[in-house]
């Protein structure tokens, strides 16, 4: 299946965020969900999120955050990359782009990688100068034991036109050896803005970036409750973080 | 040819327990006042000799480098010694010109010694608690070092160390080279070896070695 | 390209510094990751997947720039081995180095683990520039190690397969020694262990070699967050063995 979202945020001219666009093919379907905790923001959850990926499928996802606009985005549950039959590879596109003075936090759930899946979820991340950026990749090799398929994490983001950022963090048969490097569970969470790097006291799993005023915050363990929490205690402290994430609070935060 | 821009190097080295971090503060606290000086350890445990030093207050903290060596401190004073000439050139670099570098090596044993890429000059440190036979079982260290100290001579009575022996069986290995006794509990201390190394520092460059150029750098930033 | 020089690179006992780098077998045997030789197995085989195939692509890739005007040299041919060398082949070659270099940067989140690099970069081109005194340098003085082993490669008259070659073998056998070291594992294990993976190292440094001039983006991106985190861990304890 192939089918795209767009969500584009732009300030209302009061302070706060207006979505200009929201539009989605299933099984990507936006859905505003307003923010409790901050009035200056919008939220948008992508509710269709736990059907798939299913092999075959090629989803984009293009995230537009103009100047002094706030976007935060979610899903409902976690992903299940799943295999089709005959098997095919899946992929999932998101690219967004960050004006200065923007914020933009992605900050979905984990995607499980199903026994045979092969999917590969391709992040290209532009922001301008002065923007912030939440932005949360987590994966779980398989359902409860089950050998994991798959998945594939490619991560590309720039910072005033440079790369500031680039990893893949891929499990399964074809990444020999992900265990030993990424546990059954993993996740980073990149934090962008004014203090990202520098906020303290420094947790030893945020990890000022070489460049730009970044941070990565890394975390892996059993489980994704245990990842999420070591996330959040991680991006505690800094101005980047999301206000709404409590440490342990995995589903909201 | 040392050049003159560059400190006078001298590795201090010798077997496990035999006083060489002792020595090196003892010599610090001699000589920290005329000489422009900076050590650079390399226990197996990184910090520990280093924080010996700063805990005797005999140096200010950022004279003072530690070398990881990897489980293998004689590589890392001769057949691999980039880690330790990194940390020589980036003590001078940071600290301005120097008379003096300290280079401490990690206990080893008899057969360790520095290599001459590294330093000018070596003290090979051994202990009349390890035996009177030592110095008779030679091995590059005693055999070949610029000063061959033998420590905790306070000892000897205790051990029923025969000095005497120690005495002959140097001479025997090392034909005109230096040896000094030394017990650091009492008077005079280091004084004569830090008398050996006043007397390197103030000979003009009559060294042996090559000097290390830093990594090149052709051009780009 | 001569075997015999590539062993001269490839050689443990060259004096670059790799003796002091666990390549984070350290940290993993202290948190009980590794402790045996099937888990050793793993922690090389995931680290070659990950960190080796960065390493080999960036040292093929810089290795590439160097020699790409350089005729009988590099095992695919290059669209600049016709070009006269000039002031805007040096200047793209140095802005090509620089790009890689950031590359290395811009791969490793873990502040200890660029620091670990540079050393070893350092310590590298220490190596290089006495063994090969003509060695060409356009990336300062504490290029990242990868970058470093594409330059030792170009001096010595290697190409970008033998530079990636170095630089996953060389990262292998770095960890597997150590283990050796803190784990008092059985050395002719642990070699029939590095024997069985050399065909690996080869694969890796093939696929290297053949992306050596791909846009820096494009190039592996292997991230192994265990090791960042091990590494940061590892730079704060009070008392360690390795330097990384």
């Amino acid at each position: 299946m192939r089918a795209e979202a767009r969500l584009v945020a732009e300030a209302d001219g009061h302070g706060g965020t207006r979505l200009s666009t929201v539009y989605g093919e299933p099984p990507l379907l936006p859905r505003r969900t307003g923010h409790q905790q901050n009035q200056t923001a919008a939220e948008v959850h992508l509710v269709g999120g736990a059907a798939g990926p299913l092999g075959g499928d090629d989803l984009r996802i293009h995230l537009t955050v103009g100047a002094g606009a706030h976007l935060v985005v979610r899903t409902i549950a976690a992903s299940l990359a799943q295999p089709s039959h005959p098997p095919a590879p899946s992929t999932l596109t998101i690219t967004a782009r960050v004006a200065a003075g923007a914020i933009l936090d992605w900050l979905p759930e984990p995607t499980v990688a199903v026994r045979g899946c092969d999917h590969l979820s391709r992040s290209i991340v532009d922001l301008n100068e002065g923007a912030t950026l939440r932005w949360r990749e987590e994966l779980v090799a398989g359902r409860h034991a089950e050998a994991p398929g798959d998945l594939r994490l490619e991560t590309t983001v720039r910072y005033a036109g440079r790369t500031i950022l680039r990893h893949d963090l891929a499990i399964g048969p074809r990444a020999k050896g992900w265990h030993a490097m990424l546990g059954r569970a993993a996740g980073t969470l990149l934090l962008v803005g004014k203090d990202a790097a520098t906020a303290g006291p420094r947790a030893v799993n945020r990890m000022p970036l070489a460049c730009g005023p970044a941070a990565l915050v890394s975390a892996t363990g059993p489980d994704a409750r245990t990842v999420r929490a070591a996330l959040d205690e991680g991006a505690a402290n800094t101005l980047a973080h999301d206000p709404d994430a409590k440490p342990g609070n995995w589903r909201k935060g | 040819m040392r050049p003159d821009n560059r400190a006078v190097r001298i590795g201090i080295g010798g077997p496990v327990g035999s006083g060489k971090t002792a020595l090196v503060a003892a010599l610090c606290r001699l000589l920290a006042g005329e000489l422009r000086l900076a050590v650079v350890t390399n226990d197996i445990y990184t910090t520990e000799d280093a924080d010996f030093l700063r805990r005797a207050g005999v140096l200010p903290d950022d004279r003072i480098r530690a070398v990881e060596t990897g489980c293998c401190p004689h590589t890392a004073i001769r057949d691999d010694i980039s880690a330790n000439l990194d940390a020589v050139e980036e003590l001078e670099d940071r600290l301005g010109p120097l008379d003096l570098v300290l280079v401490e090596s990690g206990g080893d044993n008899l057969t360790a010694t520095f290599s001459k890429g590294l330093v000018d000059h070596q003290i090979f440190v051994v202990d009349v608690a390890g035996g009177d036979k030592v110095p008779r079982k030679g091995g590059p260290g005693v055999t070949t070092a610029d000063l061959l100290v033998i420590n905790k001579t306070d000892l000897a009575p205790l051990v029923g160390a025969d000095l005497g022996v120690m005495a002959r069986d140097a001479r025997a290995r090392r034909g005109d080279l230096p040896t000094v006794f030394l017990s650091l509990v009492g008077e005079p201390g280091a004084a004569p070896v830090a008398d050996w190394v006043r007397e390197r520092v103030a000979e003009p460059h009559h060294t042996p070695r090559d000097h290390d150029p830093a990594p090149a750098h052709t051009h780009g930033p | 390209m001569s075997l015999s020089t590539l062993l001269v690179l490839a050689d443990g006992r060259l004096p670059s510094g790799a003796h002091a780098h666990s390549g984070g077998v350290e940290a993993a045997v202290s948190a009980g990751r590794i402790h045996d030789l099937p888990t050793l197995e793993s922690f090389l085989v995931g680290r070659t997947a990950t960190t080796g195939t960065v390493a080999a692509a960036f040292a093929a890739a810089t290795c590439r720039a160097l020699t790409s005007g350089r005729s009988g040299v590099g095992t695919v041919p290059h669209a600049r081995d016709e070009a006269t060398p000039s002031d805007g082949d040096g200047a793209r070659l140095a802005e090509r180095v620089a790009a890689l270099d950031d590359g290395i940067d811009v791969r490793t989140a873990s502040p200890a683990l660029r620091v670990a690099s540079r050393a070893q970069g350092r310590a590298l081109l220490r190596a290089v520039t006495r063994i090969w005194p003509a060695a060409t340098n356009p990336a300062g003085p504490n290029p990242h190690h990868p970058i470093a082993t594409g330059i030792a490669a170009a001096a010595a008259g290697l190409g970008p397969g033998d530079a990636a070659l170095v630089a996953v073998y060389g990262g292998l056998t770095g960890s597997a020694s150590a283990a050796v070291r803190l784990l008092g594992l059985d050395p002719y294990a642990v070699h029939a262990l590095v024997a069985r993976l050399a065909p690996e190292c080869d694969r890796v440094a093939a696929d290297a070699a053949a992306r050596a001039d791909d846009p820096v983006d494009d190039l592996p991106a292997g991230s192994a967050i265990l090791l960042d985190l091990d590494a940061e861990q590892h730079a704060i304890w009070e008392v360690r063995l390795f330097a990384s």
